[in-house]
């Protein structure tokens, strides 16, 4: 790049420097404002449909006027809970193996690339292939095969879970200092007792965090659960029963005819979508302000 | 080995209790009978082994979805083969297409895999350049001030779930391409074919791609910022050096070096747009059909699965649902592997201070 001399040619240089910064800006506006429009948006149609019946009631059948979401949200939960029961554990469990036994070895890179690329995997292939495993599979004596459930569905959300609880975990403990689990090994303190007891009690705001965040995705996936959990229009808390949820019942309700119902989807969205943003500012929280900083 | 235990409550604060040398007798009592096998020996092998079970679940779960897929999609496999794929039955008489028709048995993937590429491609073909731009302004521009909220934005976007992204798309996006970006589309490039206005209801491939697009922004900007603070900053000063402006700096020390994260970052994005489902489902029209304009309706592997699984009609029908689902597993897989491997590739070297 010819420096000296011409003015045109660096007249033309500054010129592209400031159009690349215009557009780069251009590009973050652009960014930014479809999530500005959703959350707008969401915000006006949402909070004017909230009320305490959407809290309280079940769905109405079509025709009548008012009607809430709390089966669907007594659902949510419900599949929530069997889905933190099943992906925290091993998650976690996986992600000290990760961290603090296989740190370096093949195996361990192996196990973190398969977490990596099983977290890429569409969750309508989970829910096919949860259906395929617990609700299209009849085994005498087994209980919650053979028809949807609200066993499937959450099963199929714990599986979603694994990987992301398994390399946050990993993430947070390989921060802690190795230090500490020399202090915890020096004083006698066996190995199982020193990962649990300091370790990952050092790390544990990181992977709660962590934890919290497989959580707020799950919460918002509908496709797996459109043929394990099914949907229910009544209260249900039954495990071996098809059961409503909140993203599942905003799908149904969004694309029904009817505007009563879009108004429900619209206070359904917000209520969702405020569980999810308090989540990931939590995450944001704990993690910008440096809770395993301050442990070294 | 008694003074263990007096040591204990003050190497674990979080749980150490003011009270009592004992901290919980349960825990001491399972401590006792460990202490009794040797030194917690046992304890520690068996605590070792717990973890690589769960580790090992990872790929035992890979394993299982891959196995009852197969075993699943076995039917539609026996009965059309690999011909499912790319080949498509004609009516008899007329000569149009059947290309999937469940009732009369007419089975075919290609204008699910044509629905996927397109809106896939579409979608990679506007959010490639918005989110390079952000990358670019949120790594080598952005006031620091700025940088952190900019930043949780786009974390946010990602955080959406598909389904909200599917109400919105339905009720404020598709009237605002319907009413305003779709007559312009056609008027402006409708001498190309791909642009026929014979579609009142806004739904189709362009849809479905600007919905996608605004959905694979994050992860796509997100790994470009990740790839581009990793480029050393000496690569930085030695071209600004030379006399480059800011742009040129950009251009030859950071985009040249970070290019091979970026792909990554593209490849990674478009494995999620391929299996994309909600949010495609509820706008991309629905009928499984070719069409030339991108106004049309369409369908996607995954929307095709979603829509039609739980009332499938025969063993048939599900098994070819399956098979769908059997492809977007292996193509995804192969998908986020590669870009997995290409973002490793730039990133790899670089202490943990510096990402």
């Amino acid at each position: 790049m010819p420096l000296s001399g011409n003015p045109i040619r660096a007249k033309i240089r500054a010129l592209t420097d400031s159009a690349v910064t215009g557009l780069a800006i251009l590009a973050t506006l652009l960014v930014v404002a479809p999530l500005v429009a959703i959350f707008v948006y969401l915000i006006y149609k949402g909070a004017s449909s909230l009320n305490l019946a959407f809290f309280t009631q079940i769905q109405k059948p079509v025709g009548e006027s008012g009607g809430g979401m709390a089966h669907a949200i007594v659902g949510s939960a419900v599949l929530l809970a069997l889905a933190t029961v099943i992906g925290v554990p091993i998650g976690i469990g996986g992600g000290i193996y990760l961290a603090e036994f296989g740190r370096g070895t093949k195996l361990a890179n192996a196990i973190r690339f398969t977490a990596d690329v099983l977290n890429g995997v569409p969750s309508i292939v989970m829910g096919v292939a949860a259906y395929a495993l617990i609700v299209g599979t009849h085994i005498p004596f087994l209980p919650f095969t053979g028809h949807f459930s609200a066993f499937a569905g959450g099963t199929a959300l714990g599986i979603m879970m694994i990987p992301t609880v398994c390399r946050t975990t990993e993430e947070m403990l390989v921060m802690v200092p190795h230090a500490v689990r020399e202090a915890a090994l020096g004083l006698g303190v066996p190995n199982w007792r020193s990962v649990l007891s300091i370790t990952v009690k050092t790390a544990s705001p990181g992977i709660i965090t962590g934890c919290m965040l497989a959580f707020a995705r799950v919460a918002g996936e509908t496709a797996p659960l459109l043929f394990t959990a099914l949907g229910n229009s009544f209260w249900s808390v039954d495990l071996n029963q098809p059961i409503a949820a909140l993203p599942l019942q905003i799908y149904v309700y969004a694309l029904s005819p009817y505007d009563e119902w879009h108004r429900l989807a619209w206070a359904g969205a917000l209520v969702l979508i405020v569980l999810i943003v308090l989540a990931v500012s939590l995450v944001r929280y704990v993690t910008s302000r440096g809770v395993l900083k301050g442990a070294s | 080995m008694p003074e263990i235990r007096t040591f204990q409550p003050q190497i674990q604060p979080a749980s150490a209790q003011p009270t009592g040398p004992q901290p919980d007798p349960a825990g001491s009592a399972i401590r006792q009978f460990l202490r009794s096998r040797g030194n917690s020996a046992l304890a520690d092998r068996s605590f070792h082994i717990l973890m690589v079970l769960c580790a090992l679940t990872i790929f035992g779960i890979v394993g299982l979805i891959a196995v009852v897929l197969i075993l699943r999609s076995d039917m539609a496999w026996h009965q059309f083969g690999l011909k499912f794929f790319y080949t498509f039955e004609r009516d008899r008489v007329t000569g149009a297409p059947l290309y999937w028709d469940p009732v009369n048995g007419h089975f075919s993937a290609v204008p699910f895999i044509y629905g996927t590429l397109v809106s896939s491609f579409l979608a990679l073909l506007l959010a490639v350049p918005l989110a390079i731009g952000v990358a670019i302004f949120l790594t080598e521009m952005c006031p620091k001030a700025l940088r952190g909220p900019l930043a949780f934005v786009t974390e946010l976007l990602a955080a959406i779930p598909s389904v909200i992204y599917g109400l919105w798309a339905v009720f404020v996006l598709v009237p605002l391409l319907r009413d305003y970006v779709n007559p312009l589309l056609v008027r402006l490039l409708g001498w190309t074919g791909f642009f026929s206005d014979d579609n009142p209801t806004g739904l189709g491939y362009i849809s479905a791609a600007v919905i996608l697009a605004i959905m694979i922004l994050p992860i796509i900007s997100s790994l470009t910022r990740e790839v581009m603070t990793a480029v050393p900053h000496s690569q930085r000063e030695a071209v600004l050096a030379l006399g480059a402006t800011r742009w040129e700096m950009i251009r030859m020390g950071v985009l040249r070096n970070a290019r091979i994260g970026i792909v990554g970052g593209v490849i990674l994005g478009l494995g999620r747009a391929l299996g994309e489902t909600m949010a495609v489902a509820m706008v991309i029209g629905n009928s499984p059909d070719i069409q030339r304009s991108l106004l049309a309706n369409g369908s996607s592997m995954a929307s095709v699965i979603a829509n039609e699984y739980a009332e499938a009609t025969s063993d048939l029908h599900r098994s070819a649902l399956t098979e769908l689902g059997l492809a977007l597993f292996i193509v995804t897989i192969i998908v986020n592997a590669l870009a997995r491997i290409l973002v490793w590739a730039v990133t790899r070297g670089t202490p943990e201070q510096a990402r």
